[in-house]
């Protein structure tokens, strides 16, 4: 016999594990898109020396960030909202906002570098075309954009999906309360330790369908992007 | 790009606005409190069966963080929980004579046991000395027969296993000795690891009886030393060290688990028949003996507030 608090809870957890990666992508996306576009346009400018060797340093901190180990993010986080540490006065440690941070600062360098290349592999005649036929900087760099949505749409779906199957950095951050900062991966480690394994097994299904619908959605955006 | 830029950002603002919004909304709505306590309160299900009662009856929402004892303190060191109700003297003196810990009180005892594999290849079963157990099984984990799986993570059971390696004038560890595994994980984890590998490790009695069920290769081998009980208190965050807490609510919590009430239903929580916390708030010579020499005035003190 499984009671109702069974599936109220894991409703609870799914939800939270919904609004904490999904706020974290959003805004995630609202910072790392301009940046993303920003940097990818870079790649058009001059080629003076130290142009490029800023471009390269830039690529290669930006492709360190987008593999930063969630746990290290958690503790970094951990210590500055901590009540002793810089933002304790906040009092954010143990809340989903907490754990949005922590997120935030892990899918903004993926969304930024799968950007940046999807803007800078934009053909460059296209740039060239618009700016000779009048159009100003802005309007050729929304153009490029435009050509380049198919691959900002795939930076913002794999962000996604680190997010929700992150699991070192919120359990550090939101400390894995039960009915408030429990999220779907953190949920399943407390189970498996309790032997729940009832619980763990349909929250790990449920985990698994949302990654087959973020990676369903992918093949989607990527088979429509190959047939244009 | 400007206007897009402008709609961008003010997006960005109204999407942050609105998350801290929803925490301020969901913060104001009740007066939350956070127990820092050890895997051993959580991991039994003890807190899940007090907790729904206390909220109720106060309106205030407690949030667990469960970890253990040290880390427990830690948290509470650095203000980022309102109470601890953890289980090792020697960490609790530190963090009350540190002044960051106040009111320090007993609440409740158990006892620790030895477990080990059902055939026992270092042949402790039935031994009344704690200490004599833990050597028999350094001299069979030194032949190659025996594994002792240790907590490693600063939680009271892990200091208290640290102890009895003390008395007999040894540390060992996974570094240099084959035959101990430090594992860094909660009770239940190292419970269920002993179980796959067959080995010896010590653990609180009501997580064991809350995971007896699961592990049918282990049995309880040595109970009963009087270095073996294990006796649970309640510290307060000192409110002049981080003003910020919920000094209040804490207090009420405490009061609430040293009360009548809170006691008896402390004792009338039950597992497989057998009680796994009795309560010692009130049982003034008992919790003198275990460590708790200022009981009368502690209970005294917390019955004269009124939060």
């Amino acid at each position: 016999m499984i009671e109702s608090t069974f599936w109220d809870e894991i409703c609870n957890i799914t939800m939270l594990s919904l609004r904490v990666s999904g706020t974290a992508v959003l805004i995630g996306a609202l910072i790392g898109v301009p940046i993303g576009t920003v940097l990818g346009f870079r790649q058009f400018k001059g080629k003076q020396a130290l142009t490029r060797f800023v471009d390269i340093m830039l690529k290669s901190v930006i492709n360190t960030f987008m593999g930063l180990p969630p746990v290290v993010v958690g503790l970094v986080v951990y210590l500055l909202f901590t009540a002793s540490g810089p933002f304790g006065w906040l009092g954010l440690l143990y809340t989903p906002t907490a754990m949005i941070i922590t997120q935030l600062i892990m899918v903004v360098p993926i969304i930024v570098g799968v950007t940046m290349s999807a803007v800078g592999s934009v053909e460059k005649s296209i740039r060239e075309k618009a700016l000779s036929l009048g159009a100003t900087e802005a309007q050729a760099a929304w153009l490029v954009l435009r050509e380049a949505r198919m691959g900002v749409l795939t930076s913002i779906i794999v962000a996604f999906g680190a997010a929700i199957s992150e699991v070192g950095g919120i359990m550090i951050t939101g400390g894995n309360i039960r009915w408030w900062t429990r999220t779907l991966t953190t949920a399943i480690v407390v189970e498996t330790e309790l032997g729940n394994f009832t619980m763990a097994l349909t929250l790990g299904a449920i985990l698994l369908s949302i990654a087959f619908g973020i990676n369903l959605a992918l093949t989607i955006v990527q088979l429509k992007g190959a047939r244009r | 790009m400007k206007k897009t830029s402008k709609i961008l950002v003010s997006l960005l603002i109204v999407a942050v606005a609105s998350v801290f919004a929803y925490e301020q909304y969901t913060h104001s709505q009740k007066s939350i409190i956070v127990l820092a306590t050890t895997t051993s309160t959580y991991d039994s299900r003890l807190l899940d069966y007090l907790m729904p009662m206390f909220q109720e009856k106060y309106n205030v929402e407690v949030h667990i963080i469960s970890v253990g004892t040290g880390q427990a303190i830690e948290i509470a060191k650095r203000g980022d929980a309102d109470l601890v109700l953890v289980h090792s003297r020697q960490l609790e003196l530190e963090f009350v004579n540190s002044t960051y810990g106040i009111h320090r009180v007993g609440v409740m005892y158990n006892d620790f046991i030895i477990i080990g594999p059902t055939n026992d290849p270092a042949g402790i079963s039935g031994l009344a000395n704690a200490t004599e157990a833990f050597r028999r099984i350094v001299e069979a984990g030194a032949e190659g027969i025996a594994i002792f799986i240790s907590r490693a993570d600063k939680s009271g059971t892990n200091m208290l296993e640290l102890s009895i390696w003390k008395r007999l004038g040894t540390t060992p560890s996974s570094k240099t000795q084959t035959w101990y595994l430090e594992a860094n994980a909660g009770m239940g984890t190292v419970l269920r690891m002993a179980n796959e590998k067959g080995a010896y490790t010590i653990t609180d009695r009501a997580t064991w009886l809350s995971f007896k069920n699961q592990l049918t290769n282990l049995k309880v081998l040595v109970e009963g030393d009087v270095i073996l009980l294990n006796p649970y208190a309640i510290i307060l965050v000192n409110p002049e060290k981080h003003p910020q807490r919920n000094f209040k609510g804490a207090l009420k919590l405490a009061k609430w688990m040293i009360s009548e009430e809170g006691q008896n239903l402390i004792a009338s929580f039950k597992k497989e028949g057998e009680t796994l916390f009795k309560p010692i708030a009130r049982d003034f010579n008992k919790a003198h003996e275990l460590g708790f020499p200022e009981q009368e005035e502690e209970i005294a003190w917390y019955d004269a507030q009124n939060p």
